[in-house]
């Protein structure tokens, strides 16, 4: 490890297009993900934009209804399927997995490469849909609408869905095969990161959910093209049931999403708290129990589709349970900061923000839980924000958290501290700004997924639309200054938050085989000694 | 351009030649690809479930005009495919037992390639039943014509059918084309007692799809024969 002048890295090793577009290396596929994901983020975030811009009025004048579907359809499909999904386990996990635990790639590299294609193939089949006219059935694709009544590009748009579901399985399986046969000497399940637990649990949800999925439109695209009848009525089908196998794997998605930002938080709160984690175990459990309850939920998606009384009932009671285990997690956090030497630096920052709007996130789930509250609650705008303080108050933060912690290791340079905490705090706003009126308004009564709107609910859309504003600059700043930081940040140094972790040990940016000989673990990886110097660089 | 990885020391003791180099030992390599097949498996078992699940969901919403579109499928035919795939895996199963043994490239290549024709033959039979299919009008879609008393659950039966056995060909489509990559593999002589995981793993998912069968089978040609409509 000593230094050279320019010590080989992986980042170094190969500068040819080809030794990136044909790399077997998962940290540099951790980053053709990580652009390609950027692209789908800002992609997604721009029919958002178009939303909120067209919402500021009741009146449907920016764009026309049937373009206004469109809009909301592409944003839900790209941003659940092509950013949420991929972004930390395909990035943060990709990348940090294997050094974590103490192996010099996955299991697989070659299939790990090819989930980087299928993904992107996916992604051209859903630009393609978008460019040629868009969809315009909802993200959810339900039938009889996305089977007969629509003529959208359901076929094209469900196609890179079902495209994509293929990366996420070969992620997950890479994953688990890999924490079970891969793991350094010495480190046992209990000895691992909590990173490392979250992306297991993330992973079986990701092979026993995303086969379902994949069906499910492979048979809307089936039914449309060759005219089988599965879903639509017209043709014998019950779209009860399209809704039944979709959710199946779209609620536990929902898991996909949150439990590795969760496993960022874990990993964050230790750092910036310098203590050990409080209930190792609750917590390492609690994610295979959210992955495990997460499958048992889907039905409260279908409070009002015609759904038996008893059946809405037992998923109302069952849906409940997930907030126990996610209770377990917030509360073990907090304690964890509790006579530690908490440091505010801007990863802890989102964590903090991770806490507080994953707490509102879920509390509000739990009305919506709730079978007589969701009559009145159902396809509101409240749901629209509970659904957004989980997925971007929860999974965005944690991965923006976790691109911050990491990104001195990822690339060897620091960012600028001050630019971070300021994109922080704009973007906690310009969230905050964004949905807490919808919850209000959706409590109102006002519907989702209409250009057209009363118009005693403008006032919280403004409110909204400038929120959006505020949180779409937070977004660019992080994006000028990363970019920035690689040529002009200063070097990082191997460890530049006195973090603890297998990661931490080894160069930044790591070489192309992570380690010069397999590490031997001989205690948990996150001992923070209570008396460890606290030496930030 | 510069390799500056193979200039490092590559291994301390002379390796397996089809040990990758992010592996410890064979073991693990095996271990590990194996593992990979199993989990893989597992979520070939979603996939098929929910064709499975919208089975048995219509089933019970139609079980008589289920009943009485089984009756057109041809179960002589269907029998002798089931033969003939539970025949290909016992012969997958001497392929790999060739290989894990050392046997030699005759032995190993024969299997293989008697696997391959059987599930040929299977491919061979499921065309004339869909050609049969196609010239009774029994294709759900415009041209479908139904003589029996429930038309509407019989097309829906045969779009079952069409999506259930057409996705299970699929998968002996890609099975034979495995099966021709692991064949190359052993006439290039490349298994032996110490590696053969790739025999093994194409292996599993033979045996996999077979069982596939072994559930479409019954499904859809045996339950409710005794049951004569009209």
């Amino acid at each position: 490890m000593d230094t050279t002048p320019a010590p080989l890295n992986y980042l170094n090793n190969g500068h040819t297009l080809g030794s990136w577009l044909l790399t077997k290396d998962h940290k540099r596929i951790a980053l053709l993900y990580l652009l390609s994901i950027t692209v789908f983020f800002f992609l997604g975030g721009f029919f958002a934009l178009m939303i909120r811009l067209e919402l500021l009025t009741p009146a449907a004048d920016l764009v026309e209804p049937d373009t206004y579907n469109k809009l909301f359809t592409m944003h839900g499909i790209i941003m659940v399927f092509f950013f949420l999904i991929p972004s930390i386990p395909a990035v943060l996990g990709n990348f940090l997995i294997p050094i974590m635990i103490g192996a010099k790639d996955l299991a697989f590299p070659r299939i790990n490469l090819l989930s980087w294609y299928i993904y992107v193939l996916g992604g051209l089949f859903t630009i393609v849909a978008a460019v040629t006219g868009g969809v315009d059935t909802g993200w959810t694709f339900y039938a009889p609408y996305s089977t007969s009544a629509s003529n959208s590009n359901v076929i094209l748009a469900g196609l890179g869905v079902f495209i994509t579901g293929f990366s996420s399985i070969l992620t997950g399986l890479n994953f688990i095969v890999t924490v079970h046969r891969m793991r350094a000497p010495g480190l046992t399940w209990f000895r691992l990161p909590l990173f490392v637990w979250a992306h297991y649990a993330t992973s079986l949800i990701m092979i026993l959910g995303t086969p379902v999925v994949a069906i499910t439109v492979l048979l809307v695209a089936v039914e449309r093209g060759l005219h089988l009848g599965i879903f639509d009525p017209a043709l014998g089908g019950d779209p009860i049931l399209f809704q039944h196998l979709f959710w199946f794997y779209s609620h536990p998605a929902v898991y996909i999403m949150i439990l590795p930002a969760m496993g960022v938080v874990s990993e964050l709160v230790q750092a910036f708290a310098r203590k050990n984690i409080f209930g190792y175990a609750f917590i390492a459990f609690s994610s295979l129990a959210i992955a495990v309850i997460g499958f048992l939920v889907w039905g409260h998606h279908l409070f009002v589709s015609g759904q038996s009384t008893y059946a809405g009932l037992v998923f109302s009671i069952i849906s409940m349970f997930v907030a126990i285990p996610s209770a377990v997690k917030v509360f073990n956090w907090t304690a964890t900061l509790y006579k530690g030497s908490v440091s505010w630096d801007s990863p802890m920052l989102y964590a903090f923000g991770f806490i507080g709007l994953f707490t509102i996130g879920g509390l509000t789930g739990l009305f919506l839980a709730t079978l007589g509250m969701d009559i009145h609650m159902h396809d509101t705008y409240f749901i629209i924000a509970h659904f957004h303080y989980v997925m971007v108050g929860g999974a965005i933060f944690g991965y923006l958290g976790g691109l911050h912690y990491w990104w001195p290791k990822i690339t060897g340079r620091m960012y600028p501290e001050g630019w971070a905490k300021f994109a922080c705090l704009n973007i906690f706003v310009g969230f905050n700004l964004t949905f807490f009126p919808q919850f209000i308004v959706g409590y109102l009564g006002m519907p989702r997924r209409y250009a057209m709107y009363a118009p005693e609910f403008q006032v919280y859309n403004v409110l909204s639309t400038a929120g959006a504003t505020i949180l779409g600059i937070g977004y660019l700043i992080p994006m000028i200054y990363f970019v920035w930081s690689l040529k002009h940040a200063p070097l990082a140094g191997p460890n530049p938050w006195g973090a603890r972790g297998l990661e931490w040990e080894i160069p930044s940016p790591p070489p192309t085989e992570n380690f010069a000989a397999t590490p031997i673990v001989t205690a948990g990886t996150h001992q923070y000694a209570p008396s460890h110097e606290v030496g930030i660089v | 351009m510069r390799s500056a990885l193979s200039e490092q020391p590559h291994g301390h003791t002379p390796h397996h030649p089809y040990l990758q180099h992010h592996f410890d030992s064979m073991g693990q390599q095996m271990e590990a690809s194996t593992l990979g097949m199993w989990v893989f498996l597992v979520t070939e078992i979603m996939f098929f479930g929910g064709l499975f699940m919208a089975y048995l969901v219509y089933r019970h919403q139609s079980p008589t005009g289920f009943q009485e579109a089984s009756h057109h499928l041809n179960i002589y035919w269907g029998a002798a495919n089931t033969a003939i795939l539970i025949i290909s895996s016992l012969t997958m199963a001497f392929a790999v037992r060739a290989a894990q043994t050392s046997q030699p490239r005759a032995a190993q290549v024969g299997w293989l390639i008697a696997t391959m024709v059987l599930g040929a033959a299977f491919l061979g039979i499921k065309a004339i039943e869909y050609a049969e299919k196609f010239r009774d009008r029994i294709v759900p879609g415009p041209y479908f014509q139904w003589e029996g008393l429930y038309p509407k659950p019989a097309e829906q039966f045969y779009s079952l059918y069409f999506a259930m056995t057409g996705l299970h060909a699929l998968h002996m489509i890609i099975g034979i084309g495995i099966m021709t990559v692991i064949t190359i593999m052993a006439w290039k002589k490349q298994f032996d007692g110490d590696y053969y995981t790739p025999v093994e793993v194409a292996g599993l998912y033979w045996h996999f799809v077979d069982i596939v069968w072994i559930f479409l089978f019954p499904l859809l040609y045996l339950i409710g024969r005794h049951y004569h409509a009209g």
